[in-house]
């Protein structure tokens, strides 16, 4: 595709139609619930609870996508410097930022409406630290009540038993309860039972999109079009019949684009022919998502497989959410969270994605705002660099601060990246 | 001994960047072992516990130059990893049998993976730590990880450290700590007599020193400083916060004395003063320190406070119990936990009418002018605004 080819509407599917009105519904429920009286919980999406919240009739409120819409709908550079106008520092997660600068612009959510204040703050602190002081300043904004679930770290690369039963220890007897109280609502474990069921039918057909860019040409763009996948699962949709639907349909119209052979679905319409095959590690920028991605698909590069689709949950290495042991499931959930996991495993798992997803490449787009993801990735590329043979890429963006968007380097970096993938592949092919 | 004599001595072990003292203290005795740990708390007394020798690493100052350590992260992130992986490549952290990363902030945290990565024959840990200080919460949790830990370092050690080992390190570590608190308490009633920039030296020589020879040094030092004469200025007394992780340059701590405030607290290696209280020396010496870790240790950045209502107390209680009349928040650039911390404690200073300023630096900050004319400033508008 061209860069001057006009943009044209494209046909949306069923399934980005039924996203949209799922998304649209979760913020009439919000902005509505001081008229219907219900509770709002603030939570995060690494280590987002939804089975358990919807056990207590609450609703669902994750600033992190509160601060994604905002940037892409550019107003969160506005709320950003309103923030550090408050005494913020420039130099912290702008996601904070962009939600303190909304809340002070009046806390107006994508509809228009005002959301409520919370009536609790889930402190579900997994994969980073930011959450913890994060929640501190918005439990000191709203003067809510707050509570803490501390996720351990897998320093080790892996889960012992102390840490699961650290974590379902406090479910048990600090999360549950508080929930129960705010609520009003008795605690049910068949009801978490069967939330947990209905997610676990989701993240399989999550599970077969994600892996479906195994094909060639592959159907899906797993990074930029990817986002748009992992919507549902990781907000306030896991478990919902929502979900299973929507993940239905995703899987439907994914097959039938591998049947028709077709690639991934761009903002222009259908991708060109598949040139590139990259992973992606870190986050996307959001600002300028659409530019970014145009980056890609106008040279005919996929993104196969990424990191940033993990943050809210690993499912592609077969963990499930298990009716059978919900509290453990959850806890096995929040601890297997991509930023959770220590360097080594994180490395681990790009260099099986460069080799199971036969990827030419491997890009990282660091995000200056999170040093979870961020700090450790110049090795992170070494060690892949070296593992596989295959040419990686640096390029630094942020998540919701346009001011460290350029997008002339990042456009020179990507050029002279493909070129590079080019001159390795002609050079593979000399030998 | 005077003074000046503990002094030189600490100032030679802080600008030593290859850790000669460390080195020799280990050649000594081909079974000795090194366990280094970065900020900001560790317990020490199971590594002593093990005949082993805790090591503070600090990343390199501004003396270091770095080279490699820029080439691992981007700009955008703290000066202490860099420098850290700089003395690690080259060499200068050998000597380490291991190193444990706390649970501080996620480069620390990601750190402890390159390490993993970087020096596969180093016993790496990140020390997690609970945020939860119920004791069958939280508590259990920590115990469990402090029996990891110790049997972690057990494998290094090549024995096994029992609960004997550890009550008599614990032991040694009290004092150390009440000398420390005598410290702090003595620079608090004369600040003259013991400038911050000695008393972070003396800090700094505990990093590197065994501990018992640390607490001859602090006894010695306390002797010479009290019956020593020094020239008493009219500074204010100010509190110093943020400086828990990445160090400050030497230089930053005498330009803010220099500018004319006494420093009567601060968050210099919290290591040593992180516990208030001695640990009991009876009963179970594990459960002992994961008491002491839950219910007196102190408030910082990196720890969760589950009550908002006292968020900031401590700083607070620290300006009224040092009789201190303003805070200064100075704390690494990119420095995520004490950067989003400082809006609350501003706010709480501001409710009780505390003056604060704030400001950045690195641990490589050559320019001090800046700093200099700020506190300067403040300096200056604290005395007219308590002589109004
Ligand atoms: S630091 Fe990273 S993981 Fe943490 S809140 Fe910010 S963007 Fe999210
Ligand atoms: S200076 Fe701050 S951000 Fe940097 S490693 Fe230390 S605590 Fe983390």
């Amino acid at each position: 595709m061209s860069a001057d080819k006009t943009p044209i509407e494209v046909v949306k599917e069923p399934s980005m139609l039924k996203q949209k009105a799922m998304i649209a519904e979760n913020y009439r429920k919000l902005t509505g619930a001081p008229e219907t009286g219900r509770k709002v919980v603030s939570t995060y999406v690494p280590g987002n609870l939804n089975e358990l919240i919807m056990c207590f009739d609450m609703v669902n409120n994750l600033p992190e996508i509160n601060a994604i819409q905002n940037g892409m709908r550019q107003k969160s550079r506005g709320m950003i410097m309103e923030a550090e106008k408050m005494g913020h520092s420039e130099d912290v997660c702008t996601y904070v930022k962009a939600d303190i600068g909304m809340m002070a612009k009046g806390n107006i959510a994508p509809n228009g409406e005002p959301l409520p204040a919370p009536d609790l703050l889930l402190l579900s602190y997994t994969g980073c630290f930011t959450f913890m002081k994060w929640f501190e300043l918005l439990r000191d904004e709203y003067g809510c009540e707050t509570v803490m679930l501390q996720v351990p770290y897998e320093g080790d690369g892996k889960v012992t038993e102390n840490m699961r039963n650290f974590v379902v220890k406090q479910l048990k007897e600090e999360v549950i309860p508080t929930f129960e109280r705010i609520s009003g609502v008795k605690f049910d474990i068949d009801r978490l039972r069967e939330n947990l069921r209905r997610s676990a039918a989701a993240e399989d057909d999550l599970v077969w999109v994600l892996q479906s860019a195994k094909n060639r040409p592959s159907p899906i763009d797993a990074y930029f079009g990817g986002v748009f996948y992992i919507g549902p699962i990781f907000t306030a949709f896991r478990g919902t019949d929502d979900a299973v639907e929507y993940y239905r349909l995703l899987r439907q119209e994914i097959e039938a684009r591998i049947a028709n052979g077709q690639g991934p679905i761009t903002p222009e319409g259908d991708m060109g022919s598949e040139k590139y095959r990259l992973v992606v590690e870190g986050p996307p920028n959001w600002t300028s998502f659409r530019d970014f991605w145009k980056m890609f698909y106008d040279e005919g590069a996929v993104v196969v497989a990424s990191t940033y689709t993990k943050v809210g949950g690993v499912y592609d290495f077969g963990f499930r959410h298990d009716p059978d042991h919900p509290l453990e499931s959850l806890a096995d959930y929040c601890l297997g969270c991509y930023t959770n996991r220590n360097l080594p495993q994180r490395v681990e798992m790009i260099e099986n994605y460069m080799s199971e997803y036969e990827a030419d490449g491997f890009l990282i787009n660091s995000i200056k705002s999170c040093n979870s993801f961020s700090a450790g990735q110049l090795l992170i590329m070494r060690e892949i660099e070296d593992r596989t043979g295959k040419p990686a890429a640096f390029v630094e963006s942020d998540l919701v601060d346009p001011r460290y968007f350029s997008k002339a380097n990042i456009k020179n970096r990507l050029e002279s990246y493909f070129q590079m993938i080019d001159q390795k592949r002609q050079g593979a092919a000399a030998a | 001994m005077s003074t000046t004599k503990i002094i030189n001595r600490c100032q030679a072990l802080f600008d030593d960047l290859d850790f000669t003292a460390v080195g020799d203290w280990k050649a000594a005795d081909s079974t000795r072992k090194v366990i280094g740990f970065m900020p900001v708390y560790v317990p020490r007394e199971i590594i002593h516990a093990g005949g082993m020798l805790p090591v503070g690493i600090l990343g390199g100052g501004d003396q270091l130059e770095v080279i490699h350590g820029d080439a691992y992260y981007q700009s955008y992130i703290c000066r202490i990893p860099r420098s850290t992986i700089e003395l690690g490549v080259t060499g200068r952290l050998d000597f380490v049998d291991g190193l444990l990363f706390p649970s501080i902030c996620d480069v620390i945290r990601n750190l402890s993976g390159m390490w993993k990565l970087m020096f596969p024959d180093v016993y790496v840990r990140y020390f997690d730590v609970p945020q939860n200080y119920d004791d069958e919460i939280g508590g259990n949790y920590y115990v469990n990880e402090l029996q990891e830990l110790r049997s972690g370092l057990e494998n290094v050690a090549g024995r096994a450290i029992t609960d004997d080992d550890i009550r008599r390190s614990v032991a040694v570590y009290n004092e150390n700590r009440r000398l420390i608190r005598d410290l702090y308490a003595f620079r608090v009633r004369s600040p003259w007599k013991a400038p911050s920039s000695e008393v972070y030296l003396l800090l700094r020589a505990g990093m590197v020193l065994p501990v018992e020879e640390h607490n001859q040094m602090l006894v010695d030092y306390l002797a010479a400083a009290e019956s020593q004469d020094r020239a008493m200025r009219d500074n204010c007394r100010i509190v110093l916060q943020g400086s828990f992780c990445e160090q400050p340059p030497l230089n930053l701590i005498k330009s803010i004395e220099l500018a004319g405030c006494y420093i009567v607290d601060d968050d210099f290696m919290l290591v040593n003063r992180w516990l208030f209280d001695d640990i009991p020396l009876d009963g179970d010496p594990i459960a002992n320190l994961a008491a002491a870790f839950l219910h007196g240790s102190r408030e910082t950045a990196a720890k969760y406070q589950p009550d908002g209502a006292l968020k900031g107390k401590y700083l607070v209680e620290s300006v009224r119990d040092n009789a201190a009349e303003g805070v200064i928040f100075a704390a690494p650039s990119f420095c995520d936990p004490a950067l989003l911390d400082r809006p609350m404690l501003a706010k709480a200073m501001t409710k009780h009418n505390i003056p604060y300023i704030s400001f950045k630096y690195a641990e490589n900050s050559g320019q001090m002018q800046p700093i200099r004319e700020q506190a300067g400033t403040f300096a200056d508008s604290i005395k007219l605004w308590s002589d109004a």
